[in-house]
Order: structure tokens, then C-alpha cells, then sequence
């Protein structure tokens, strides 16, 4: 059906909009609850000592709210998505620069809209030496740079020498205006510029959150959405910028697409549809014959060498014996017998001893000139063609007339797929009647009772 | 215009005729069917092994027939051949683009591929005479990044790209076989069915296709994702196609009955699924998330069953052994890790 359009999805396949912005829409839903008035996470003001700290709430107070509200079951899966949450920057630890959620007393406060990862920022580095210079010159320890933070100033000086005057400058201003400010909101606005920063130039060894999948990025067609600078004239942290912009229409189909379209569906129109109940059946089944050979569910024996470091397991599967479990898989359906080497050689033993085993053959021929190089096609199907199907062919194999006349003009410009008719032709014959005889089998039957051979030199 | 407009009627009419023949077969769903079968005990898979050798962030892995070996790719510009039992690098082979996306393991053993933002598949052969690993074929057709790259056998194979379709090549000649076109967005991953006739691919247009590798036609078409499609796989069975989104759920279609069996998703995952593999049986669907987790899945019920927590960073590939004795994920923390 026609895609929905609910990421801003043009039908040309380009993004409008950041990969991860459904994400952050997410997360601002949340966030939104959490701030609500009645059912939000309390805040608060707290004091210390001499001072107070304004604006915020624990990380326990979090993880409760969290285990409350959210489809949430327990602790671990609230610090996972707070930690998510943290690290993308929509709340943030006021005197740690390493965005985690910790389930304790430690306190937290919400970012601003204006610093939301939505806004698609990418801060350039400019802004970048604007701020760690703007630090240095307010004398408050709180706001010492931390020593990732002094070696990137030093770093950002010898890369910005020639304009460091500019940087300068541009940072006193920014002091300037910050000095003004009501001290408590200084205090809110100092934490959320310095959690901006956290996310956009992450402690080192923390995950860079902003990062975008190079499938995702190369597609993306508006750069100029991208806000780059933090610190320019136009931009005062205190306005508000809008957060859910909404999706933009997707491109309406061409004329030659909609033809495709309706060619297309008007074709799946009366296409057969099993029941569900069938389908859920087959599934049950499927998952429930398999289990026991599934080592994530049951434990395998001999065990599972990565556990035990013990190889047995794949060395019985390499020899030639093959254990009592493998062999009762044959049974499951031809497949099986097929895919397994031991499978397809006890298989093909059976049918000789019957001397029906050019079915098993041609088949097995088949699924070979499948595999080879081009050039050694052409030959292959003449070796076929003439071991399996030409008049007075050794090892002739029954086909239907409709099989053999398609065969016989495909041989004649033989390419890897010149069988296919014949091939699925003879693999229904194999599946209901050399199968299922093979299965029925003493031969068979010995080893999936695991009879042992009496071994020729017993002294 | 007006013409535009019965056109456009057409077509949503027939989609709604084919909405309506799909729920003609709804006599039951997945969950009423399977609701009175136990939920799978809960999955504990601990990391055996991490595979430490990468410089960046890991994009690719793929595990070889043989159940011990696997390739991965990274951003560092490297493939490695690991055995994962020992951990050792049984090759390090350099690229000539380190914006590589995807890498794959041939059926034989004897060569891998990979490819990405260089728009090309390049074919290396594991067993050269002289022991050195040298490009074999650069596969160049498309005109969009190589996002996924599947063998069919030594000769031919199956690749994806931005360019919005995929492409059959066959190897020694180097040319495009079969171009299959129909998508409308980039094409993100692709998977080949157990007999090898047909692959499905999952796209940017949030819908996933069924393809007849011979015949060159799209097969079936299955939509419902709100986002692109950034991972697909068979069920083990091959009559059920597995997709992982970015609108951070997976979906179960089946063939057959030509649609939805059962959507995978929970209000507190919010990250989309980059990668999925299932487990032997099927039972178990292993997604990873950019989350940084891995997420079990019963198939059936449609409930987490498991967490396999370990990376720091996003898990950007998956892939369960053919024996399914172990699960390999490659994050972009640079590490691989192998869990059972």
C-alpha cells in the first residue's frame, strides 16, 4: 500500500529530515509527560549550604516515575532508556559531564527546548573554542574546565590561531550578557549550555549520540535545516524554537508510476491466500519439530563447545557417523536428507541398491551446473543432457513431455537455469516416492536406532 | 489532471480490493492461534567471546557455512576473517574505501565480498595460490551505495543498494545478470531463501519484496512498517519473511497467506532495529537496536524474551550460526561479540 507518511518520507526515497528524529519525537512525548504539572517528576529547589541549587529532581525520582508511567517492569529497563534519554540530552546530571541515569540521589534537570537534539544542531568548532573560552574567564570553580575540555581549548587555539582574536571577542561578549543574568538562572542556563556541549562533544569514551548511520546521512537532502552555529547575534537561548515540525508531504507518484502500480496489484489481485489457521499451524509445527535441535532453547549434547570448549558436537557432525538426533531430522522432509552431506550419501546408496538412483543423480547434477562459472556451463549441460535425457541416455530419467520439449529447446542455448522445469519436475517424483520409500527403509531404520556395526577386528 | 486523479483512484481502489481478499483468509490470527502454547522460557545468553581487532565502528558481519568462521566490516577500512573459537584473525584485508556497509561470506568458503559508499562490490578470493587475499571482481553498476550483498554460489550474487534496486551478477564476467527494479526508496538489506530461487529485499519505502531470482519479477510486495526497513531475513522454513524497522518494531509476514502474521514491539523500545536473525528453529527472533541492545523474541507470542546487553555503542549487524550453536553482533563500540 502506499507508504504512510509520518517521518517525512519523499516517494524518491530522500529524507527530509534527520534519521533520528523519530526518536527524538519519542522521547519528547515522554519528556512532556515528565514535565507535566500533576503527573510529572516533582521539582524542586534545594538548598546547600550557602546556596541554593534550583530546578531539579533525583535520578531515583526518575526511575520511579518511569517504572510508574512507562510500560516499564523493572530497574534495569528504567536506567537503560534514561540513560538513553540522558545521553541524547534531554535531561542531564547537574555536576557530572558523563551522561548516565543513576538510581539514587544524584540530581538531574531538564534540558531546554532550544538545546534539544531536534533542532538538528551541529555545532561548528568555532562555537566550540567561543564556549571553553568563555569558561575560562568566569571565576567560579564550579565551572573549572574539566582536563578533556582544557586539552581541547589548547588544541582549538592552535587550530584557530589566526582568528583567535574574533573567538575572543565573541566570548567576552557572551560573559558579558551572562553577568546580567539573574544568578539562579544563570546557574539553570550555565548546566543546560554545558549538557549541550556534553552531547555534541562527548567526554571521551562516551557514545557520540548525534552520529548518524552513513546509509541514512547520505541521503539526507536539507543540510540547511541544520542549525551549525550556537553562539551567532540571531540566536538567544531563551526563545523558544519549535520542536515537532511536521512531517513534509511526500512527492506525488507519476503517471507511469501509478500504470506500474496498478499493473502491479491488479496482477496480486487473485493470487491464492491460505487461511491463517493454516499458516499459524505450520508455523507451531515447524517451531515446535525443530526445537529440540535449536541450542538457544535446548541444551545440545555433547555440549556446545563455546560454552564447554569442547569441540565433540562439530566433530561428530563432520564424521561419517552419523549421530541418532541428525538422522531422525531426515524424516522432517526431503530438505533435510538433501542439505545434509551424510544425508544425500545414505540416500544415494539406498537408491542404488535399488538401482532408481538416477533421479537422486540428475537432481544433484543439476544443483551443481548451478554453481559454475559460466564458461563451464555449456559443456556440463551437454554431459547432462546427455547422461540423463537424450534418447538412449544411460541413466534416463522420466519426465513430463511439457518438461522435456521446454528442456530440450533451453539445451540448445544452454545457460545455468536450462533444467529448471525438469528439475522441479523430478524433485516432486523424488519428494513422494523415492523419499518416502527411503525413510521406510530397513536401511533407514538401522540408523536411526543407532545399531551399532560389529566392528571386523574385535581382538 | 483529471486523468491523474482516475489513475490514482484505480490504484487505491485495486489496494483496497487487496486489503479486503487478505482478510477474507483472516478466519484466526497468530496470537489467537498460538494463545494456548507457554511462552518460551526466558533466554539467557552470556558473551563467550569478543572479538577485539577493529579501529571504528563495526557495519557488517556474516557468518561462513562452516559455523566457526564469520567476516565482519568497518569504518577503519578493514575486513577480517575471524575464527571466532579462538578468536584468532585468519586474514585482516585492507580496503580500498573504508566507507564500507556491507560484507558477505560465499557459501564455499572460498571468498567474501563487501562494498559501500564507493558503489561497488568488490570480490575478494580467500584462497589464492600464494596464500596473499587479493580483490578478485569489482562489481560496478550501481549508481547508489552498496547497502547489502548476499552469494548464491562462487559464481553469482545478489546485492542491494541506495540506488533503489539489486542486482544478479555473475562474478567471473563481472556483469549485471538481472536488474530488479520496483522499489521507490533506497534498498537497505536483502535475503536469500533456503533453495536459493527467490531473495527479498526490505527498502527505504517501508515496504519489503519478494523476488523470483529466475524470472526477474517481484513476487509480492508486503507494507505496513512507518519507516524504512533497515533489516530483513527469512523464517527457517522460507515461507515467512522477518523485517526490522526504524519505527522500532519487526514485523512477521507470511508468504502464503500473503500478509501480517504479527507485529514485535514494546512502548518502551524506542530505537530502530538495524539487524535480525532467527534462531534454528525459528522460535526465537534475535533483533539488534540502536539502543545498543539485543532483543529475543518469542516468534510465536510476540513477547521479549530475552536482552543480550554488552555493547556500548550501537549493534549495527547480527547473525546466528548455520547450526545455530551461537549469535554474533558487531556494534559500533568496534567489538563483535559471540553469545550463546
Amino acid at each position: 500500500m502506499a507508504q504512510t507518511n509520518s517521518v517525512g518520507q519523499g516517494s524518491n526515497g530522500v529524507a527530509d529530515e534527520s534519521p533520528n528524529m523519530i526518536v527524538y519525537r519519542k522521547m519528547e512525548d515522554v519528556i512532556a509527560r515528565m514535565q507535566d504539572e500533576k503527573n510529572g517528576i516533582p521539582i524542586r529547589t534545594v538548598k546547600s549550604f550557602l546556596s541554593k541549587i534550583p530546578s531539579v529532581f533525583s535520578g531515583s525520582d526518575i526511575v520511579q516515575w518511569m517504572i510508574k508511567n512507562l510500560n516499564i517492569d523493572d530497574q534495569v529497563e528504567a536506567l537503560h532508556l534514561g540513560t538513553l534519554m540522558a545521553a541524547h540530552g534531554y535531561f542531564f546530571p547537574i555536576s557530572d559531564h558523563v551522561l548516565t541515569l543513576k538510581d539514587d540521589g544524584t540530581f538531574y534537570r531538564f534540558q531546554t527546548p532550544y538545546f534539544w537534539p531536534s533542532n538538528c544542531w551541529e555545532p561548528e568548532n568555532t562555537d566550540y573554542a567561543v564556549y571553553l573560552c568563555k569558561r575560562t574567564m568566569q571565576n567560579k570553580a564550579r565551572l573549572e574546565l574539566a582536563d578533556y575540555e582544557a586539552e581541547s581549548l589548547a588544541r582549538l587555539q592552535r587550530a584557530f590561531a589566526r582568528k583567535w582574536e574574533f573567538i575572543f571577542m565573541q566570548a567576552e561578549a557572551q560573559a558579558k550578557v551572562d553577568k546580567k543574568r539573574d544568578k539562579i538562572e544563570r546557574k539553570i542556563l550555565d548546566s543546560q549550555e554545558r549538557a549541550f556541549w556534553d552531547v555534541h562533544r562527548p567526554v571521551p569514551g562516551c557514545v557520540n549520540t548525534t552520529e548518524v548511520d552513513i546509509k541514512k546521512s547520505s541521503r539526507m537532502k536539507n543540510p540547511h535545516k541544520t542549525r551549525k552555529s550556537v553562539y551567532g547575534p540571531q540566536n538567544d537561548v531563551r526563545t523558544h524554537s519549535p520542536t515537532h515540525t511536521p512531517a513534509p508531504e511526500a512527492k506525488p507518484a507519476t503517471e507511469e508510476e501509478l500504470q506500474d502500480q496498478i499493473t502491479y496489484w491488479g496482477g496480486q489481485l487473485d493470487r491464492h491466500r491460505l487461511k491463517m489457521s493454516k499458516v499459524a499451524e505450520s508455523l507451531l509445527a515447524y517451531t515446535e519439530q525443530y526445537v529440540e535441535y535449536d541450542p538457544f532453547i535446548t541444551p545440545t549434547d555433547p555440549s556446545n563447545p563455546w560454552i564447554s570448549d569442547d569441540t565433540t558436537v562439530w566433530e561428530l557432525e563432520a564424521s561419517k557417523e552419523p549421530g541418532q538426533q541428525r538422522v531422525k531430522r531426515w524424516a522432517f522432509g526431503i530438505n533435510e536428507v538433501l542439505k545434509d552431506q551424510v544425508g544425500r550419501e545414505q540416500f544415494l546408496k539406498f537408491l542404488e541398491s535399488e538401482f532408481s538412483s538416477e533421479n537422486l543423480r540428475f537432481w544433484l547434477a543439476v544443483q551443481e551446473v548451478k554453481k559454475r562459472p559460466i564458461r563451464e556451463v555449456p559443456t556440463r549441460v551437454q554431459e547432462i543432457w546427455q547422461e540423463f535425457l537424450a534418447s538412449g541416455a544411460p541413466s534416463a530419467i522420466n519426465v513430463d513431455s511439457k518438461s522435456y520439449d521446454k528442456t530440450t529447446q533451453n539445451v540448445k542455448d544452454p545457460g545455468r537455469y536450462a533444467f529448471e522445469d525438469a528439475q522441479d519436475h523430478i524433485f516432486k517424483l523424488m519428494k513422494s516416492d523415492s523419499y518416502s520409500r527411503f525413510i521406510r527403509s530397513s536401511a533407514y531404520q538401522e540408523l536411526l536406532q543407532a545399531k551399532k556395526k560389529k566392528s571386523k577386528n574385535l581382538f | 489532471m483529471g486523468e491523474m486523479e482516475e489513475l490514482r483512484k484505480e490504484a487505491d481502489n485495486l489496494k483496497d480490493q487487496i486489503t479486503e481478499a487478505r482478510k477474507v483468509v483472516q478466519d484466526t490470527t497468530l496470537q489467537e492461534a498460538v494463545a494456548g502454547t507457554t511462552l518460551v522460557g526466558r533466554v539467557q545468553l552470556k558473551t563467550r567471546k569478543t572479538l577485539r581487532g577493529h579501529l571504528a565502528k563495526i557495519y557488517a558481519m556474516h557468518w561462513g557455512t562452516d559455523t566457526k568462521l564469520c567476516v565482519s566490516a568497518s569504518q577503519d577500512g578493514k575486513l577480517i576473517v575471524w575464527d571466532t573459537l579462538t578468536t584468532n584473525k585468519v586474514n585482516a584485508i585492507p580496503l580500498k574505501s573504508s566507507w564500507v556497509m556491507t560484507c558477505a561470506y560465499a557459501p564455499s568458503g572460498n571468498m567474501v565480498a563487501c562494498g559501500g559508499l564507493d558503489n561497488m562490490c568488490s570480490i575478494y578470493n580467500l584462497k589464492g595460490k600464494d596464500g596473499n587475499v587479493k580483490v578478485m571482481r569489482e562489481l560496478a553498476a550501481h549508481t547508489g551505495y552498496l547497502s547489502c550483498c548476499r552469494f548464491l554460489s562462487d559464481s553469482e550474487i545478489i546485492t542491494s543498494s541506495g540506488d533503489c534496486t539489486c542486482i544478479l551478477w555473475d562474478i567471473e564476467t563481472g556483469t549485471e545478470k538481472t536488474i530488479f527494479a520496483g522499489h521507490l526508496g533506497d534498498c537497505m538489506s536483502l535475503a536469500v531463501s533456503p533453495d536459493f530461487k527467490m531473495f527479498i529485499s526490505g527498502a527505504c519505502d517501508f515496504t519489503a519484496k519478494l523476488w523470483d531470482i529466475r524470472e526477474a519479477t517481484c513476487r509480492q510486495t508486503f507494507s505496513g512498517h512507518e519507516s524504512d526497513i533497515n533489516a530483513i531475513g527469512f523464517f527457517p522454513n522460507g515461507n515467512a519473511v522477518i523485517t526490522g524497522s526504524d519505527d522500532a518494531t519487526c514485523k512477521l509476514y507470511d508468504l502464503r497467506a500473503d500478509q501480517e502474521l504479527i507485529t514485535y514491539q514494546d512502548s518502551g523500545i524506542m530505537c530502530g532495529v538495524t539487524s535480525l536473525a532467527p534462531s534454528l528453529s525459528g522460535r526465537l527472533l534475535l533483533a539488534g537496536y540502536d539502543d545498543f541492545n539485543v532483543n529475543i523474541w518469542d516468534m510465536l507470542k510476540a513477547e521479549r524474551v530475552g536482552v543480550l546487553a554488552g555493547h556500548d555503542n550501537r549493534v549495527s549487524c547480527i547473525g546466528v550460526s548455520s547450526d545455530g550453536m551461537a549469535c554474533c553482533t558487531g556494534s559500533w563500540d568496534s567489538f563483535l561479540k559471540i553469545w550463546n
